[in-house]
């Protein structure tokens, strides 16, 4: 076996042990036809491509439509886990717009020097049009999906804290639906913790953010690229589930002061908008000018307090990879209190000291883009070949400021099914959190992304990655 | 709802639409060509023009043959009215319009794709042509029975079937006017072969030839089929069938946003146009002549609903 034994097995302890969470899982497995088991399997996968969950590739001149591989073993947390894990995301979600609106206004992080201002004047995501403004209701990431891994029994790190326009939780509904379908059975067995209320909580966490001039209901649509976009069903899917209506940068301009779209019937004002599209697309006056993806004048209707957009424009400045180094800080700053989530260790390229290092040590280190996300332009030194390490090395000499480093963490495992039964692979979580006036909400479980190669750390959909559906017990 | 939307549906069961309707034409072209001793090509060269599709055929062929037409007609990316194309369009649009459709309606245009898709991988054996034609058919009346049977009778109802009949009396009037000069009393040698050959293919390629024999106690004449397509309101595929419909679900429009557009009118001068003819009176005036209003008539009637109901920014 390839994976090395000091990874954390979160099933297995010792030989033919099974950590609690677990043993009701296993007693039923163990009673299954294998047999049974690989139809249901294909079963899902024939589900998910008739149903359209797909997401396209970037890169590909035929934009193709591929599905994210479904596992259908569970991840189960216990509910006492879930507990402190929830407890952790809430404190750093609290701590992100705290800092956000700090930065966006006084800056006092700054002037007490716990971060160096240049790592916010040279931030591409920093946005100076948010400078002396504070967004309806105060909030800056309605919705935030933070990367968390698992290295032992109590050891829990944040990866990334993805405050932009975090994507996945539509392949978490589906999963557990699918789960359902395929298995009632197992879920009258074993107490799970619902995932359903998503959509209606996200509508409501929306419509609790929306400008104080909305004197109604507010009208509430999900802005998208377009169909072509990769993460494409999963915003027709949550427009779809909220009862929102799905818009295009064409389907909207600025009328009378507000941003309207155009109906069957004429112009009707939206107040909040949930957008799927990155900054520097969303209004082609104020930034790319060739965005064809966004609204002219939005950002003039929202300085105005006349709509909500969510997430908030420039929080991307709290999520990239160097800001992260010193979430605990952060953390620390803003709540009084110390992080109750670990962060990894991260050497800061930009840094003389950093960048020697990490270059000595680069075969054994992670190193990312600090604005990269999906997988992309990242180098794995313990997976890569020494041409791959020199190329990058080179790389990182040009551009040292341009990336982060971090140790290999030996993310822990669950099992998969494969021909043989089960079969350990490493795994991360992707919990979703709803940021309104009113307060956090976190829905238990999340996504759980697995890398299906054996021994492989990489859990990205665009890098071969699957997904489990993830269970926190009623305990 | 969204214009954007509102143009969505309509384009999409437009595109449902044609799709069946290019497989009947193939259909009819090909039984056509195995029954009948006549020249072959003229037949297929009449079913790409019909299709629409002839100037773009040629540029790629130099002769009306049966495996390139029916290649080009079903499977060719090229061609933008291919079922190939059609289908992967009504696919498109769907996708654009998937918070507007229940997941039954989505899930049957989603595998109605895949399943063409399959089948169109490869050129089809001309063994293998009846099934495959078969096979589109049956996608569609799936698509269809989903709509009709989950779905809100509201404005995306309306759109849908708007879309749908308007294309279908395209589809109709094309049929005739490829044809128009076999119908015409004039030229015609009552129940000469060549001619029960020709009215054989139009009432095929609307599925109308077995109707036609129910309804129509008399022998077969030109202006007996001319008035089948034409007038004939329980034809579901006539010019005054497809026309009602539109009207009517125009009318709903009307009714649940409170407010008529110029469409509503034209429509209906259109409808009333058609009520009021005899086919006597049509002769009179020319078939051909006839019928290109028509086709003129109901494309502009796309573009003032389209422009009423703001499909475009």
């Amino acid at each position: 076996m390839n994976t090395k034994p000091d990874h954390f097995d979160e099933m297995r302890m010792g030989d033919d042990q099974v950590r609690p969470p677990y043993a009701n899982y296993k007693s039923w497995f163990d009673g299954q036809d294998p047999g049974r088991l690989a139809k249901k399997s294909k079963e899902a996968e024939a589900f998910f491509r008739r149903t359209g969950i797909t997401f396209n590739v970037y890169g590909q001149m035929a934009a193709e439509e591929r599905l994210i591989p479904f596992d259908l073993v569970p991840r189960i947390i216990s509910g006492r886990e879930w507990t402190k894990l929830s407890r952790g995301i809430e404190q750093r979600v609290r701590a992100i717009n705290a800092f956000l609106h700090d930065i966006y206004n006084r800056q006092e992080i700054l002037r007490a020097g716990r971060i160096p201002i240049d790592l916010i004047a040279r931030n591409e995501a920093f946005l100076p049009q948010m400078m002396g403004f504070s967004p309806p209701g105060g909030v800056y990431t309605h919705i935030v999906g933070t990367d968390i891994v698992r290295t032992g029994e109590d050891d829990f790190f944040v990866l990334e804290d993805n405050a932009r326009t975090p994507s996945g939780v539509s392949y978490m509904l589906e999963n557990r639906e699918t789960m359902l379908q395929m298995f009632p059975e197992l879920f009258s067995r074993i107490k799970v913790r619902p995932v359903s209320d998503y959509p209606k909580n996200l509508r409501r966490s929306l419509a609790a953010s929306a400008p104080k001039s909305c004197g109604g209901k507010p009208v509430i649509a999900v802005l998208t690229p377009g169909i072509y976009n990769s993460a494409y069903y999963e915003h027709s899917f949550l427009a779809d589930q909220m009862g929102a209506e799905l818009v295009e940068g064409h389907d909207l301009r600025v009328v009378d002061g507000h941003i309207a779209m155009r109906t069957t019937r004429g112009y009707k004002q939206i107040d909040v908008l949930y957008r799927r599209v990155d900054d520097e697309f969303l209004d082609p006056l104020t930034f790319n000018p060739k965005s064809m993806l966004g609204v002219p004048g939005i950002m003039d209707v929202y300085r105005a307090g006349n709509i909500t957009i969510a997430n908030a424009p420039g929080t991307g400045v709290a999520d990239d990879k160097a800001i992260y180094s010193y979430m605990p800080d952060i953390i620390e700053f803003y709540t009084g209190e110390k992080a109750i989530l670990k962060n990894v260790e991260t050497f800061r390229c930009g840094e003389q000291d950093s960048l020697k290092y990490v270059l000595d040590n680069l075969a054994e280190l992670v190193v990312k883009e600090v604005h990269g996300s999906g997988g992309y332009g990242m180098l794995v030194g313990p997976a890569a070949s020494k041409k791959e390490l020199a190329d990058f090395a080179d790389k990182l000499r040009a551009r040292p400021s341009n990336y982060i480093a971090q140790p290999t963490l030996s993310l822990s495992t669950v099992p998969i099914m494969v021909k043989k039964g089960l079969a350990p692979r490493h795994v991360d979580l992707r919990p979703y959190v709803l940021v309104s006036p009113d307060g956090v909400d976190i829905t238990p479980g999340g996504l759980t992304r697995v890398a299906l190669t054996e021994g492989s750390l990489v859990v990205n959909s665009s890098q071969g990655g699957g997904t489990k559906d993830t269970w926190v017990l009623e305990d | 709802m969204l214009g954007k939307t509102a143009g969505g549906l309509f384009w999409m069961f437009r595109f449902l639409e044609r799709a069946e309707n290019t497989a009947r034409l193939v259909e009819a072209g090909f039984r056509i060509a195995l029954t009948r001793s006549t020249d072959a090509s003229t037949e297929w060269e009449s079913v790409a023009t019909t299709a629409g599709v002839a100037t773009r055929y040629h540029e790629k062929h130099d002769t009306f043959n049966a495996t390139d037409v029916i290649d080009y007609l079903l499977r060719d990316k090229d061609n933008m009215s291919s079922v190939y194309s059609v289908t992967k369009s009504a696919r498109d649009n769907a996708r654009l319009v998937r918070t507007a459709l229940t997941s039954e309606v989505w899930t049957a245009v989603n595998d109605s794709w895949m399943t063409i898709q399959d089948l169109l991988k490869r050129p089809v054996k001309e063994t293998e042509l009846p099934r495959v034609l078969d096979s589109i058919r049956q996608q569609s009346a799936i698509v269809r029975g989903a709509l009709h049977g989950t779905m809100l009778r509201n404005d995306i109802y309306d759109f849908a079937r708007i879309g749908t009949f308007i294309e279908r009396a395209d589809n109709t009037a094309r049929i005739i006017d490829v044809k128009y000069y076999t119908l015409l009393p004039s030229s015609s040698f009552v129940g000469s072969s060549l001619d029960n050959v020709q009215w054989e293919t139009i009432l095929r390629s609307v599925s109308a030839h077995r109707a036609f024999r129910w309804l129509d106690e008399d022998e077969m004449t030109a202006a007996g089929v001319a008035r089948f397509l034409i007038l004939d309101r329980r034809l579901p595929r006539s010019l005054v069938f497809s026309m009602a419909t539109t009207v009517e679900n125009l009318n709903y429009l009307a009714d649940e946003y409170g407010e008529r557009h110029a469409c509503h009118d034209h429509a209906e001068l259109m409808l009333k146009k058609l009520k009021e003819r005899d086919i006597a009176s049509i002769f009179d005036e020319g078939l051909h002549e006839f019928i290109t209003n028509f086709i003129q008539d109901n494309y502009a009637l796309g573009q003032m609903i389209e422009r009423d109901y703001k499909f475009y920014g």
